[in-house]
């Protein structure tokens, strides 16, 4: 456990708005270590999609902007890198998978076309090597009947058979990181069951790291080791998986579980987080999740809490909270 | 009734947003442009008796092809008309032309094209006499009703009206087939909804956006197309001025008197460009595919 | 219990042709012999999976199909067959839907007050003061402020739409709503005012239920009773309880372990195979058998009919035949 594989410093991302450059992340600083499998939970509006999306710089220029920040991969700012260096990490060192398995395939080329893409351009394959890992690819995937199947089209595979196709593509290189962006959210449970198992076993495996983004605590408690929770483009809360689902410590990841319908028994009424989940130009003064929260004090309404270590691995941003954590 | 409230869950709307259309497109460069060119072009139509005070058909043989002056701005022509006065009433005849073509394929467009999308049996009959209307290119169809019904203003603004529909019903009904199947014109249909009122209420106003950006490019093909059909002899007769006829007066006299043919060609270009970029500026706002570009 | 019943359906059946030329045009059974019953003021939820058909089953109760076979019948109505039109028309007014995605539910171009009063305005119900004030009070019942109706749809988020889409079912007072995926599109925050409003609404106004949706942690928490459909056909209907806590059919077991739980120290069971099979070329026999653990010869060839396992407990598997 030497450097992280990628560090994240004190990212603002702003996006253009009716009004002005509004921030949908602000603030947000994490590492990834080599191997490591950590989970970004979140609603819409968190600034999840946007912090991943970001390592890779895939905002549209002019749309977004990155105001303060860095993001280290290798000795490396990727947010002060050139086009041309960026390109070379893309797919190769990371790589991504997104929600949309429908849009993220090309319509009118080959399943063969689109895995040998990258192989081609990165490792400089010839076409009939190409061809072959492509279909070895597909067997890691697991999808059924590889050799045939390679030369199909997309339309004629389903939502889950073209996932399992968008994540043969994003391993092809063997990516030290990858991001999965809400990857089963598309899909079916008993689908998403298959494919979480699948993104666990290549983990394994290939032993690459992972950055899982999801809303779904349920994916996030069942895949990841770590766990970071966003709300309105800040990080609330970050904590090792056992400790973030046992005791939770800030009031909104408290209220995310208690407002989740239980599949065990539980309480007949759902608790319900009051308020509405902010746009990100309105400005709050102090705490953003203050308005919601049920534990909200004069102090929150004033300072804007900032994200503190309160027990090993463990960083909470809540000014009465890690007050508290301070004290004893 | 008020506890069913639950509370306070529902808590703050979210701070009003009006008027973002317009503020959008007052921060739109090209359509600001484009707006104050047809705006100005406009308003010189209208005003041109206030504005030159001559009458564009009086002929002062004396003046025959005098080039631009502090006079004649414009020059003369071979009748020794003043050019500048004339533009300034082709402007008139060739703004409404663009004008009246636009509105009647827009009408034309989207009732036909709302009727298509919503009746099917319909829809394959409209659509064929559509598609055998679109089967001649424009100009021809043009050159074809105005030699029937005879070169008058009218006659233009009929023909262009018939070349121009098929294609704005192509875009409503294409509108029109996205959304009549989404969930709130099913929501209307399960209140049970006359099919009048799903089409005005509903579909219409959600369907009439791309028209909107099309008939502005309708205006300006109008312009250009009343100007080839002047020029072929079939449009505006003369002695009313339009920018058409002006350069088709002006061809036989190109290299002696060149002002005779720039300054109508010039008016022609200023309006075709202000509406393009009128329409490509209400595209960009209007069609939210292409958001976040440019 | 039949005096009960809001919705009675028995046996639908709904096919779609596809394909343009006559000569490939094939038929989509998407549904085959649905029965069930809604009881006034109670939640059935109906739980599958995509292309099990479930949607569709909602549309039909509103009207908006015509199934291909079998009987609907709304608040005594029967609003399939010949008197279709006439009873349909009678009851309309007590049948409402709720859209899965509150951002296409909503004409972006009405203003909400007139979008909630629609309803009203077609039955010709109120007057004008009525019908503001009518308006005003649905605003206030699902919480929203009363100036929400001078607003656009797209002042609102997702969670508040929904609550508009909600008023606007509520305008008539309606015995029934189908709920379609009523909170799968919304933030976990907003999940659960949503679902909390609609058991209000319930409880205040005794309307009945039918919750569709694919997540079964919120059907649980919703519904009394619950059918699991697969590939168009009810494989198990039970009470919440019986279902959950004893599941019996090898699909319905299959999903429940596969919804993810909040929980990092379960330990997952196997994780199922296969997809859902393809409606244009069903297998033959159970339609489950080919991702069943527990299929058997008789599976491929015989398809298991919906029986009573238990009392008020359907299953269709032939595992439970022999008990």
């Amino acid at each position: 456990m030497a450097s992280p594989l990628v560090s994240i410093d004190d990212l603002t991302v702003q996006f253009r708005t009716d009004r002005g450059w509004a921030n949908a992340v602000e603030g947000v600083s994490f590492d990834i270590a080599e191997g490591e499998c950590v989970g970004v939970v979140g609603e819409s509006g968190s600034g999840k999609s946007v912090t991943a999306l970001s390592i890779l710089r895939l905002h549209a220029r002019g749309a977004a902007r990155y105001s303060t920040g860095a993001i280290s991969y290798a000795g490396r700012d990727l947010l002060q890198a050139s086009e041309r260096d960026l390109r070379r990490i893309r797919g190769r060192d990371i790589a991504m998978v997104f929600q949309d398995p429908m849009s993220s395939l090309n319509p009118v080329l080959t399943i063969c076309d689109q895995i040998s893409e990258s192989l081609r351009l990165h490792q400089g394959m010839s076409r009939a090597a190409a061809r072959k890992k492509a279909i070895e690819l597909l067997d890691l995937v697991r999808i059924p009947d590889a050799a045939r199947r390679v030369d199909e089209y997309p339309h004629r595979l389903s939502g889950g058979m073209r996932q399992r196709v968008m994540i043969a593509i994003a391993i092809a290189c063997r990516p030290r990181l990858l991001i999965a962006d809400e990857p089963t959210t598309a899909l079916d449970v008993t689908i998403q069951a298959q494919i979480l198992e699948l993104l666990r076993d290549l983990r394994a495996e290939l032993g690459m790291a992972v950055m899982l983004i999801s809303h779904d605590l349920g994916v996030i408690a069942e895949f990841a080791r770590r766990v970071i929770v966003m709300y309105a483009g800040r990080i609330v809360e970050d904590a090792p998986v056992d400790v973030l689902f046992q005791s939770p410590r800030h009031p909104y990841t408290e209220g995310l579980m208690a407002s989740m319908p239980a599949l065990d028994g539980g309480a007949a009424r759902l608790y319900a987080i009051p308020g509405r989940i902010p746009d990100p130009d309105e400005t709050i003064d102090g705490c953003r999740f203050g308005p919601r929260c049920a534990h909200s004090e004069p102090i929150c309404r004033t300072a804007p809490p900032r994200l503190i270590a309160i027990a090993d691995g463990h960083r909470l941003r809540c000014t009465p909270r890690t007050r508290a954590a301070d004290l004893t | 009734m008020t506890d069913i409230a639950a509370g306070s869950i529902s808590g703050s709307l979210a701070p009003r947003r009006r008027f973002v259309l317009l503020r959008r497109l007052a921060g739109h460069r090209s359509f600001q442009v484009g707006l104050i060119l047809v705006a100005l072009l406009t308003l010189a139509a209208i005003f041109a008796p206030v504005i030159t005070g001559v009458d564009p058909s009086s002929m002062k043989v004396r003046f025959r092809f005098k080039p631009p002056s502090e006079a004649f701005p414009f020059g003369t022509d071979n009748f020794g008309r003043d050019i500048f006065t004339r533009v300034l009433y082709g402007a008139r005849v060739s703004l409404w032309i663009g004008l009246a073509v636009a509105a009647m394929s827009g009408l034309f467009g989207a009732v036909i094209g709302i009727l298509a999308a919503q009746f099917r049996r319909l829809d394959a009959i409209l659509m064929r006499v559509m598609d055998a209307l679109m089967s001649f290119p424009a100009i021809l169809l043009a050159l074809g009703v105005t030699a029937a019904l005879g070169p008058r203003m009218e006659s233009v603004i009929i023909a262009l009206t018939v070349a121009y529909v098929p294609a704005g019903v192509r875009i409503v009904r294409a509108s029109a087939l996205v959304v009549r199947e989404l969930d709130y014109v099913e929501a209307a249909r399960i209140a049970g909804a006359s099919n009048i009122r799903i089409m005005v209420r509903h579909i219409l106003p959600n369907s009439i956006s791309p028209l909107i950006v099309h008939v502005t490019f309708v205006f300006a093909y109008a312009i250009l197309a009343e100007a080839a059909l002047s020029f072929l002899g079939v449009g505006v007769q003369p002695p009313t001025p339009s920018w058409g006829n002006i350069i088709a007066e002006g061809r036989d006299y190109a290299t002696e008197a060149w002002w005779v043919m720039l300054f109508p060609g010039l008016g022609i270009s200023l309006a075709a460009l202000g509406l393009n970029l009128l329409g490509d500026g209400l595209r960009d706002i209007l069609d939210p595919r292409l958001k976040g570009r440019g | 219990m039949a005096d009960d019943a809001l919705v009675e359906v028995r046996d639908l059946d709904m096919a779609f042709n596809v394909g343009k030329a006559r000569a490939r045009r094939t038929t989509l059974q998407v549904l085959r012999k649905l029965s069930f019953d809604v009881g006034r003021g109670e939640t059935l939820g109906l739980v599958g999976e995509s292309g099990s058909g479930k949607s569709t089953a909602g549309r039909i109760l509103v009207g908006l199909f015509e199934p291909t076979g079998g009987s609907v019948k709304l608040f005594g109505r029967t609003i399939t067959g010949p008197e279709r039109k006439a009873n349909l028309a009678a009851v309309r007014s007590r049948v409402q839907f709720v859209f899965q995605d509150p951002h296409a539910a909503l004409n972006p171009r009405m203003r909400v007050g007139d979008s909630i009063a629609e309803p009203i305005d077609i039955a010709g119900a109120h007057t004008r003061r009525d019908r503001s004030h009518r308006v005003k009070e649905l605003l206030e019942m699902v919480g929203l402020p009363r100036d929400a109706a001078e607003r656009f749809p797209h002042e609102f988020s997702g969670g508040q739409r929904q609550r508009i889409v909600i008023a606007r079912a509520l305008a008539l007072e309606p015995g029934f709503i189908v709920c379609d995926e009523p909170v799968s599109a919304l933030d976990v925050s907003m999940q659960a005012q949503v679902v909390n409003l609609l058991m209000d609404l319930q409880t205040k106004f005794g309307i009945g239920y039918l919750f569709i949706a694919h997540d079964l942690a919120v059907v649980r928490a919703v519904a009394q009773r619950v059918a699991v459909i697969y590939a168009g056909s009810i494989v198990e209907i039970a009470s919440k309880d019986a279902l959950y806590e004893q599941p019996q059919h090898p699909y319905t077991q299959a999903l429940l372990d596969a919804v993810p739980r909040p929980d990092p120290a379960r330990v997952r069971g196997p994780v199922i195979g296969g997809e859902v099979p393809s409606l244009l070329a069903p297998p033959p026999g159970c339609r489950f058998h080919t991702r069943c653990p527990h299929a058997m010869p008789r599976c491929q060839v015989e398809e298991p009919r919906l029986r009573e396992t238990a009392p008020g407990r359907q299953t269709a598997c032939h595992l439970y035949e022999t008990l």
